[in-house]
Parts: structure tokens; sequence; C-alpha cells
């Protein structure tokens, strides 16, 4: 390392600059087009691999070209390097086996988890950064601190601090260590943290700088912390991929303003892009379940949505495992819809089972996916992908519902939500107006669940009840494994 | 009014780059089909580790032992984000591409 410093300080100084800066050139180049191909089904794994690319650039060229501009007008570059890499080897170690082992369902988490560390990180350099840019002011005898470099710090710790906090609560929701609480109180908590926040930000701002006193940045680290907190908290635990998106959003913002303070074109543009299209994301997401992205913030599910009809008086039927074979061997069309009870359970290598049994036997099996069944969008995707189900087995739900008056029977397994009549029918529904998969509409329903448990939305569902739906108690694979025993008994 | 103005003409370039990259960024995203909404989260929240670049650079003008603990922790975090974010995109795509060769 040492050699490669001195050959590249031989260079004259606007050599190092102008290299950093076309290798930064390149890696937003690299991001736009990663990001781009990403969002296209053929093309989306080498988008990954080049916005990598872009990033192994940008960190291996700041590493050696890097110069920052001292008060004696010297420029001096990169120290600590043998600290830097061996940082950089315990990140890529820990993040890489993390990645590689942990279970297909519990990839949501994982996201999160990535997402708040890179906004710890963020927060960090800003709780760095304070002191010397103090110190720095207070020896120009600034009057204040209002400036946008004292901005980008704040802004930074304070955005970053907030997606660490919340991502591992969203975290801990998902991976079941941290229940809702639901409190209508905690909105007018929420909100005035939130002003509390900002107003403490313009009230550093105007501060006369004094070098050495650093408690308001300390203060406004916890702060963000509790905001984060308090923040995630009363949001629904079937909400958090659409939090978890907003949490990477705010993340990329908070990149940027670490871009905007060293004016580094890589971060900016790395963090922005981010930032809107993280945004988007979203509110595409929040389409998609037809809710607001307020509506899901303040989270109107469960709480106050007790409406709907008593159910104390239903009854529900159950169907036997032999009745159920007989009845799917004897059918020509059949429809699974797959909720997060099949991610939970790990049973889409038996739906993939009871597919191929199912064909032998002249029996077409189709899967029909909600966009947002499961935890995030496209976890049914990726699951049934990971046993082997071809791609045009899986209809989407507009297809499904089409082809529904002609399917024999619908096996739910381990969905709630997203095949609740209630939907369409009860204006006075939390989901009312979400676009459901209407399994009601085939000839027969099986629904495959553990108990009689309420869904994530907390609200009752009537398909239990039709004449033409039929109960198979029990965990969605154990379910299954007899099911597929029982029809090759047949 | 002026500090205002003059704080645009000192940032001009970087208020310049936000503006085109937060239109880029909804450009780039606007037609995703559902299915794919996780890997691309994922992929964007891999981008921006991007923020590793300033740990690195604070690390390398730290002086005292706090700062040094500070950014060294700051780059671990920061290489997590980038080495996890995109190991697990890409082990997310990996399934899709799986499908489409047996088609």
């Amino acid at each position: 390392m040492e050699n490669i410093q001195t050959i590249t300080r031989t260079f004259d100084f606007s050599g190092y600059l102008s290299i950093l800066e076309i290798s930064y050139i390149l890696a937003s180049v690299l991001f736009i087009l990663g990001l781009k191909k990403l969002s296209h089904p053929d093309t989306a794994r080498s988008g990954n691999l080049w916005a990598a690319g872009g990033m192994g650039l940008a960190i291996i060229f700041t590493i050696l070209f890097h110069k920052m501009k001292l008060d004696d007008g010297t420029f001096q570059g990169i120290h600590n390097i043998p600290w830097i890499i061996a940082a950089l080897i315990i990140g890529s170690v820990v993040g890489w086996m993390a990645a590689k082992k942990v279970k297909m369902t519990a990839m949501p988490q994982m996201v999160s988890l990535f997402n708040g560390m890179g906004g710890a990180c963020a927060a960090l350099i800003s709780m760095m950064e304070f002191p010397r840019m103090q110190t720095e002011l207070a020896g120009h005898q600034a009057a204040t601190m209002l400036n946008g470099e004292a901005l980008a710090i704040l802004l930074g710790l304070m955005i970053g601090g907030v997606s660490f906090a919340g991502s591992m609560i969203a975290f801990g929701k998902l991976d079941e260590r941290i229940g809702d609480v639901k409190s209508p109180v905690l909105r007018y908590i929420n909100l005035s943290f939130l002003f509390i926040l900002f107003a403490f930000v313009i009230f550093v701002m105007f501060k006369t700088p004094v070098a050495g006193e650093n408690w308001m940045i300390y203060t406004l680290a916890g702060l963000a912390l509790v905001y984060g907190v308090t923040f995630v908290m009363p949001i629904g635990g079937a909400d958090m991929p659409v939090v978890i998106s907003l949490l990477n959003s705010f993340t990329g913002v908070a990149a940027a303003m670490g871009g905007f303070l060293y004016h580094n074109q890589a971060m900016l543009t790395g963090g922005i892009l981010v930032g809107s299209s993280g945004t988007i994301l979203t509110i595409l997401m929040c389409k998609a379940m037809n809710r607001s992205l307020l509506n899901v913030i303040i989270g109107a599910f469960g709480g106050s949505s007790a409406a709907g009809p008593a159910s104390g008086d239903k009854t529900v039927k159950e169907i036997s495992l032999s009745d159920a074979a007989v009845l799917l061997s004897y059918s020509q069309k059949v429809l699974v819809v797959p909720g997060y009870g099949l991610a939970v359970a790990q049973a889409q290598h038996l739906c993939h089972e009871l597919e191929n049994l199912l064909a032998s036997k002249g029996v077409e099996l189709k899967y029909g996916i909600h966009p947002v069944a499961g935890r995030m969008p496209g976890h049914m995707n990726v699951l049934l992908a990971e046993a082997d189900v071809a791609y045009e087995k899986l209809q989407e739900m507009e297809d499904a519902n089409n082809e529904m008056n002609n399917t024999d029977v619908v096996i739910v397994v381990g969905a709630n939500d997203v095949v609740n009549p209630a939907a369409e029918e009860d204006p006075s529904s939390p989901i009312y107006g979400m676009p459901v998969i209407k399994v009601w509409e085939a000839k027969n329903t099986i629904i495959m669940k553990r108990s009689m448990a309420k869904g994530y939305a907390a609200i009752e569902n009537n398909l239990f009840f039709m004449p033409k739906s039929r109960m198979l108690f029990g965990d969605a694979k154990a379910t299954l494994q007899k099911l597929v025993a029982e029809i090759k008994n047949l | 009014m002026n500090e205002l103005l003059e704080f645009l003409l000192e940032y001009r370039e970087a208020i310049f780059i936000i503006l085109l990259s937060i239109f880029l960024g909804i450009e780039v995203i606007s037609h995703v089909p559902s299915v794919l909404h996780t890997p691309l989260m994922s992929g964007a929240n891999a981008i921006h580790g991007v923020v590793i670049i300033g740990a690195i650079i604070v690390m390398g003008h730290a002086t005292n032992v706090l700062s040094m603990i500070l950014g060294f922790l700051a780059v671990v975090l920061g290489t997590l984000n980038v080495v996890g974010g995109f190991v697990v995109t890409d082990r997310m795509l990996e399934m899709f591409k799986k499908k489409k060769k047996q088609q």
C-alpha cells in the first residue's frame, strides 16, 4: 500500500483530482444504469452487479486519490489506510456471511438491518464532522452556524439517526421480537417530536459556534434515535415493507447530505437517486395496497377497526384430508393462493410437489399471486421460484380473477387479508377498496390455516363462513405433506 | 434574501446535481413491475451505501482516538450496508434467473 501511495503521489496534483472526479462520474453512471436495469426482470441481476462495480470503483479511488485541503492551503491524502482496510474487510466478511446465510423468509428483515447500518454510518460521519466544523467556524469568529455545511451535517445526523433507529424497530417487528404498540396518543407524541427535532436543528444553526462545545450534537443524535423508535412503533407489522422502503429513501438523503458536505458527486448522485426512487417505490407499494402513504404512517389498520359483523353465531365447515384429496384429484383447474403462512411454514417445495403430483393426474395447478401477499411485494414469487416453480405457473391477480369462474378448487395457503371479500363488500372495513383475489367465485375453496386467528390487518374474514368454503386447520407444511400422501394413496 | 442568493450561488453545482438526480430517480423507477419491488428496494438500499465514501474520508483524516474509533465503526457499518445489500439483492435475483433458464 505504501508503494502504491508513493507512486500515485508522484502525479502532479491536478492529476489526482481529475482521476478521482472521473471515477465518481463513472460510478454515478453505473449507479443510474444499474438502477435502470434493476427495474426489468431480464436485466435485473446484471444491473445489481453494475451498481456494485460502481461502488467498488468509488471506494478504491477514494482511498487512493482523495485529498483534503488543510487550513494552511496544502493538501492531505487519506491516512490510517491499514485501519480503513481492516474495517472494510470486517464489514465485507460479516455482511457477506449474513447475506448468504439468511433464509429467504427472513430477507425483508435483512434489508432493514443493512439499511439501518447505512443510516448509522451517515449519522456517525456527522457526529465526527460537527466538532471539526464548529472549531473552524469559531476560529473565523463566525456569529452563527448558518451555512450549507452545518445544515448538511445536522440534517445528515437527524435523518441518519431516524433511519437507523426506525430500521432496527422494523427489523424487530418483522422478526417478531417487537409487537405493535397501537395508541392514538403516540400520533401526537410523534408529531411533537418531529417538531422538536426541526426546532432544535434551527436552534443550533443560530447558535454562536464555540470550539469544543459539542453537547448539541449528542442531544440531536438522542432526539433522532427516539423519534425513529416512536415513528415506527405504532405502524403495523404488515406495513413494514412500506416503512423499510421509506426509511431506505431517508438513508439515501442522509448519504446525499454527506455528498453535499464533501462536495462529493458520487455520494450526492447515489444518495439522491435512492432518495427519489425510494420515495416513488414507497408510493407504488402503497398504491398496490390502495392506501395512501399518510394512511400507512398514521396506521389506520387495527385499533379502531372493530367494525364489521359479529361472528359469534357463524360456523365454519371443516374438510377432511381424504375429502380434500378426492376433490383435488378430480378437478381440472386448481389455483393455489399463497400468503405469509406459506413463507413461515416453508411450504413452497410441497406446493411444487403437489403441483407435479396433480399434473400427473391431468389436473392443472396454478398460483394466484397477490401483489402484496407476504411481507414484501414479490415475496411469494421469490419463494416459489426457490422451489423451482415455473414462471408461467404464476398468475397475477387480474388474470387469476378473470379465470376464477372456471376454477374448480382454490387452495388458500396461509393468506388472509388478500382474499377477504370485505375489501369489495364492506365499506366500513379498513381494507375496503384494496384489490383482492376473489377466491369465493371459484366452485370450491379450501382454506389452510393454523387457527381462526385474524390476519395482519386484524379484521374478520367472511370468506371462512361462506357456503363454498371449507377449512383445513394445521400448519401449512404438515397439512400439505399429509395431503400429498393422501393423494398418492388414492 | 441576499444570504439565500449567496447560498444558491455557493452550492449551485450541488443543487443542480440534486435536482437532476431527483428527476432521474423518478424516471428510472416509474414503470417497474410489482414482482421487482423487493429486489429493487434492496438494490437501492445497497446503492445508498455510497455513504461509506464519507466514512473513509473521515477515517482518513482522523487524528484523535475517539474519531478513530467512530470512524472505524462508520467504515464497518458502511461496508455492511454495501456488501450485505448487494449480496442479498443478488441472491433474490438469482432465483428469477434460474427459472428463466428452465423455460
